[in-house]
């Protein structure tokens, strides 16, 4: 196999790993997995924020 | 700590970033400097016609892709934990960080990875200028993916040119230019692709003395060498310049780092630079122990690389900690003009910033305007000191005295080591002795190792100077973290390690390979 090819691969594992396994299974956005609209994200920070003083 | 708050959570979410970016910055500094050199060494084989050249451009220019290859995306990782680990912070600094890394993506990395298809494929393809200008621009594509996720950084350092907007609980950018053109975020660019640079002079120089030792392919190391060693010479010595502009950058906006970066608790007019020093264990500020088991100094000298005068005030830890002296920075808030205020009041000051907001918040639910502008103003006035009132102690406000001052001495030492190393190799090459000295072609190829060790020295100064902020005065790392499971983060991070070590392996693999095959069979296919 070329050296080309080895790489493409591992790019293209990396990429699945990276977006497919990582992103939707480890690592959701937790604003918008948890809230549907920016005033509820910003109120739930904003209470957040208030909170760990 | 707030109830249900997994205790934990911010040290495990810390170490999983460090861990990442620990290896993101692996495979970056390489992708920076050899692209250059690599369009530099095709730039020479297009004006002589000499096909040496070619073959030598394209065995660095495999040993790049596969570098570029492995280490594509690790950055995708450090965003991906913006969202998830660091929800609070994500949404605090608003666009301030969205638009760089927005402007990354659109421009620079098209820019990229459209050109580096022609760089690897398009030989015999394309012209030879068009091939040229495509691996010039693959080069400078790489270097502006730099400056914006550096601009971002430099942000979190020095925070400039937006306003807080207590309704949304976000910063808003005010002035783009202010964010982009931030003097810390012009010399953290500078001095961080430098690094780069010289991170792929010196890994040229290891891997051209490795064939030197093993007296194969002499020519195609000599011509290398000879590239890299002027090439590292030059942007070694601009990393020692930007290097300064830092140090200076560093005093004007972040005194608690300066005074970790040299061990310094009592700070002093015409302070000394510390060149070799052995900090007391287990220092603590106001203790009354000595700084310094043992410390040489230059005399005068931090004076004047934090404040271009040999006998302007340095302030120490406990001098930023107890306050009572007149500082000289950058944006000094107007309640310090005359005189800084301790940690102690700014605590104060944080908590009736964090009140006030609070207060807006009560007041705009009941509609009371009144009382909601009210509470804005007492933000307002009181909201450069907003993340001290997060804050539980004055000594919260110093962060690793130890960590910072031995990652400093080390990036320095080394840099200054990679300036000499480059004038020995440059000195004997063009002796034509370089192939006789194998005690040299010795320290190039073990100088490779030491070079990645003081880059991430450099970032370690970076990142654990600045706490326990994750935005400058502002926000502390503390409540910049998600409510989410320590164990969820505790099970990435392992993950990450295995996940990044493997890809570090297969690097080692696949790269050592490639030179041990050397040019002949190196040429990109």
């Amino acid at each position: 196999m070329t050296v080309g090819k080895k790489l493409l691969i591992i790019i293209l594992i990396k990429l699945f790993i990276l977006f497919f396994i990582l992103r939707l299974f480890f690592f959701p956005d937790f604003l918008k997995s948890k809230f549907s609209n920016d005033k509820d994200r910003g109120d739930y920070v904003r209470d957040q924020l208030i909170q760990r003083k | 700590m707030i109830p249900n708050m997994d205790p934990g959570i911010v040290d495990w979410s810390r170490a999983q970033f460090a861990l990442t970016a620990i290896y993101h910055w692996l495979f970056v500094p390489l992708t920076l400097g050899l692209s250059f050199l690599v369009a530099i060494m095709e730039t020479i084989y297009v004006k002589t016609g000499d096909p040496e050249w070619k073959r030598i451009t394209k065995f660095w220019m495999t040993l790049f892709g596969i570098n570029f290859a492995i280490g594509i995306a690790t950055g995708i990782i450090l965003e991906f934990e913006f969202g998830t680990n660091w929800s609070n912070y994500s949404w605090f600094v608003g666009d301030i960080f969205g638009t760089p890394l927005a402007i990354e993506g659109i421009m620079a990395f098209f820019l990229e990875s459209t050109f580096i298809a022609v760089m690897f494929f398009g030989w015999n393809k394309v012209s030879k200028k068009f091939h040229l200008a495509s691996s010039w621009l693959t080069a400078i594509g790489a270097n502006l993916s730099a400056l914006w996720i550096l601009v971002a950084n430099s942000w979190m350092q020095y925070p400039v040119g937006m306003k807080f907007n207590p309704e949304t609980a976000r910063n808003e950018m005010q002035n783009f230019w202010d964010v982009l053109f931030s003097p810390v975020a012009v010399h953290k660019f500078l001095h961080t692709i430098s690094s780069g640079y010289v991170t792929a002079a010196i890994f040229i120089l290891g891997i051209s003395a490795w064939f030197l030792l093993k007296k194969r392919e002499t020519e195609m190391a000599r011509k290398s060498i000879l590239v890299a060693a002027i090439f590292g010479l030059i942007t070694s010595l601009f990393l020692a310049i930007t290097g300064d502009g830092s140090g200076y950058t560093i005093a004007q906006t972040q005194p608690m780092k300066l005074a970790a970066m040299e061990g310094l608790y009592q700070g002093q007019k015409a302070n000394g630079l510390v060149l070799f020093g052995i900090p007391q264990p287990g220092k603590k500020a106001g203790d009354g122990k000595k700084d310094f088991i043992l410390k040489v100094e230059i005399p005068g000298l931090l004076s004047f690389m934090g404040y271009r005068n040999v006998d302007a005030f340095v302030p120490g830890v406990e001098d930023i900690l107890y306050g009572g002296y007149k500082p000289e920075f950058w944006n000094v808030p107007p309640a310090e003009k005359e005189m800084a205020l301790p940690v102690s009041e700014k605590i104060t000051r944080g908590k009736l910033a964090i009140t006030a907001f609070i207060d807006f918040k009560n007041a705009k639910k009941a509609g009371d305007e009144v009382a909601a502008a009210k509470a804005d103003s007492t933000m307002k006035a009181n909201f450069a000191y907003f993340g001290y009132g997060y804050l539980h102690s004055p000594e919260e406000a110093v962060p690793n005295v130890a960590l910072t001052f031995y990652s400093f001495r080390t990036m320095v030492v080394f840099g200054f080591y990679f300036i000499l190393l480059f004038i020995i190799v440059l000195y004997f090459h063009l002796k034509n002795q370089l192939q006789d000295k194998r005690w040299l072609q010795y320290i190039m190829l073990w100088t490779i190792p030491v070079v990645y060790l003081a880059g991430q020295a450099g970032w370690i100064v970076a990142e654990i100077g600045r706490q326990p902020w994750v935005i400058q005065d502002l926000l502390p790392t503390r409540a910049a973290v998600s409510m989410i499971e320590t164990t969820s983060v505790q099970i990435t991070f392992w993950l990450f390690a295995v996940l990044f070590t493997a890809l570090l392996i297969a690097e080692l693999m696949i790269m050592t390979r490639q030179i041990k095959l050397g040019p002949k069979d190196g040429g990109t296919k």
